[in-house]
């Protein structure tokens, strides 16, 4: 498990244990974290789990691949060189302590 | 006043009902009945990433069992619902039990069409449909069987992706000259044939089913007058919606329940969303969809028109399919006569059809091209009227292409 927290647009806090090697999506869905809709399951095709990781944690994350840039560049809310789809992230044991932000909306 | 909702069926619809009325304010108690075992849970990966096993049943669920306990979200699961006594507002459950409403939403979803062939019984043939389907089928996918794939829509081809990856010998049949004959683009239909041949697929087109045989299981199967050797058969033929429990409470129904732009029935007591319902889509055509879009959305608008905010449905569809290592991504509805414009290059893998009607966007399909995709799906909802010569010119960017 890894302790990653969410913090919402309007500052709530969730610190959530996630299984490793489940996405960041899936621990923020199965934890009721508000505001990360995921309305496609994880597919990459709804641009509805849209995060911004907090920038010291940046470079520790997996790269993008092209299919998750393009549709970062389409979410709801502007994104940001923060930004990444958490469903895209697979939690590892080095994320533990990860802090990611949540945009006011999804769509 | 607080109102008791009763929720019918226990999928996608369902459970975005429960989060979007909740989280629209609406205090009464809500009871959830499923027939099977389980909550809500995701539908799609159980012919993808489940059935090839890289996807636990514990991450097909959609909520938490806190969420249900947050939400004050009673679950009925195992539970049958046999009719709709609309005269005293109750339903009566498959047990004998009788549950009172104030408000009714029906989330029936669908159930697969069954083959009606010779043989149709035997066992070793498989559906796909709900986790205890795709249990069964993937407790005989090993290596080195053969199975027979009979339809070549998406749970055909998904399925056929997975087996090859898992060293099945593949055979598909298909009765029309084509994969994906009714949501598809010819574009995308070749693009996709020629990507399950690659993969090992055997691929039989204009070859409709006529028997399956064999003494006490599945051997073979009789197609286009020609025999084959099949040790398992997969059917992707279709689904049906579940609206007779609507019909038979006297609501309309019509291939799927009639439904208003706010997903009421003609009952104003009772809703209905997602692979159940038929509603008027944007074209102005009366139309049913099986995606999770529109059961999300559905649910959204429900909500919306429970808790006393009414919004006029008007959502563009989306859909997807993860076939190997391609993703086909689609927002919109294509039409017989529609003009096709192809962007990018099929054999490079990586390119996108939109589908103009009367000079505005109507579809697109696209192949690894999310931001085709992204973008049509927008310009779609906004009625967009589009350059087709600009739009399949690669050098301008897809951003300024319209």
């Amino acid at each position: 498990m890894a302790k990653v927290t969410f913090i919402t647009h309007d500052g709530q806090e969730f610190a959530v244990e996630i299984a490793l090697g489940w996405s960041l999506m899936e621990g923020a869905v199965k934890n009721r974290v508000p505001g990360i809709d995921a309305d496609c399951g994880g597919a990459c095709s709804c641009a509805t789990c849209h995060v911004y990781v907090d920038p010291a944690w940046l470079a520790m994350l997996p790269p993008k691949n092209d299919m998750e840039e393009a549709m970062l560049d389409f979410a709801a809310m502007a994104a940001a060189p923060n930004s990444r789809l958490s469903c895209q992230i697979r939690v590892t044991s080095d994320m533990d302590g990860l802090v990611v932000r949540i945009p006011v909306t999804q769509h | 006043m607080s109102q008791k909702l009763i929720i019918v069926g226990a999928g996608q619809a369902a459970a975005q009902a429960v989060q979007s009325l909740r989280a629209d304010g609406f205090t009464g108690p809500i009871t959830l009945i499923g027939d099977e075992p389980y909550g809500p849970y995701q539908r799609p990966p159980l012919s993808k990433a489940y059935l090839l096993g890289t996807l636990e049943r514990e991450r097909l669920f959609l909520k938490s069992d806190a969420f249900y306990q947050e939400t004050n979200c009673e679950l009925v699961l195992n539970a049958s619902v046999t009719a709709i006594h609309r005269s005293d507002k109750t339903v009566q459950l498959g047990d004998g039990r009788k549950l009172s409403y104030d408000l009714l939403l029906l989330a029936t979803g669908a159930r697969v069409r069954r083959l009606k062939c010779p043989g149709a019984d035997l066992p070793g043939v498989y559906y796909l449909r709900d986790i205890a389907d795709a249990n069964a089928l993937q407790a005989v996918f090993s290596s080195g069987k053969r199975i027979a794939i009979v339809g070549g829509g998406y749970i055909g081809l998904e399925v056929a992706a997975v087996a090859a990856k898992r060293g099945l010998t593949v055979t598909l049949f298909e009765a029309m000259d084509r994969l994906l004959a009714r949501s598809s683009s010819v574009t995308v239909s070749d693009f996709y044939a020629a990507e399950h041949e690659r993969a090992g697929v055997t691929l039989k087109l204009r070859t409709g089913l006529e028997a399956i045989e064999g003494n006490g299981k599945v051997e073979r199967i009789r197609a286009g007058g020609q025999t084959y050797d099949a040790d398992i058969v997969l059917v992707g033929i279709g689904v049906l919606p579940n609206d007779e429990l609507a019909t038979h409470a006297g609501l309309a129904a019509q291939d799927g329940i009639v439904v208003d732009q706010n997903g009421m029935t003609g009952d104003p007591s009772i809703f209905a969303a997602g692979d159940c319902t038929r509603h008027i889509g944007r074209d102005g055509t009366a139309l049913r969809l099986e995606c999770v879009q529109n059961a999300i959305d559905q649910a959204k608008h429900v909500a919306l028109a429970i808790t006393g905010k009414p919004k006029p449905y008007s959502e563009v569809p989306w859909f997807w399919s993860d076939q190997y290592d391609l993703k086909l991504q689609i927002a919109g509805m294509i039409r017989p006569g529609d003009h096709a414009v192809l962007r990018g290059d099929p054999a490079a893998r990586k390119f996108s059809v939109f589908h103009l009607r009367d000079g505005v966007l109507a579809a697109v399909e696209a192949v690894n091209a999310a931001p085709d995709y992204m973008l049509g799906k927008k310009w779609i909802a906004d009625r967009l009227r589009v350059d087709p010569v600009r739009l399949a010119d690669t050098t301008i960017p897809i951003k300024e292409a319209v």
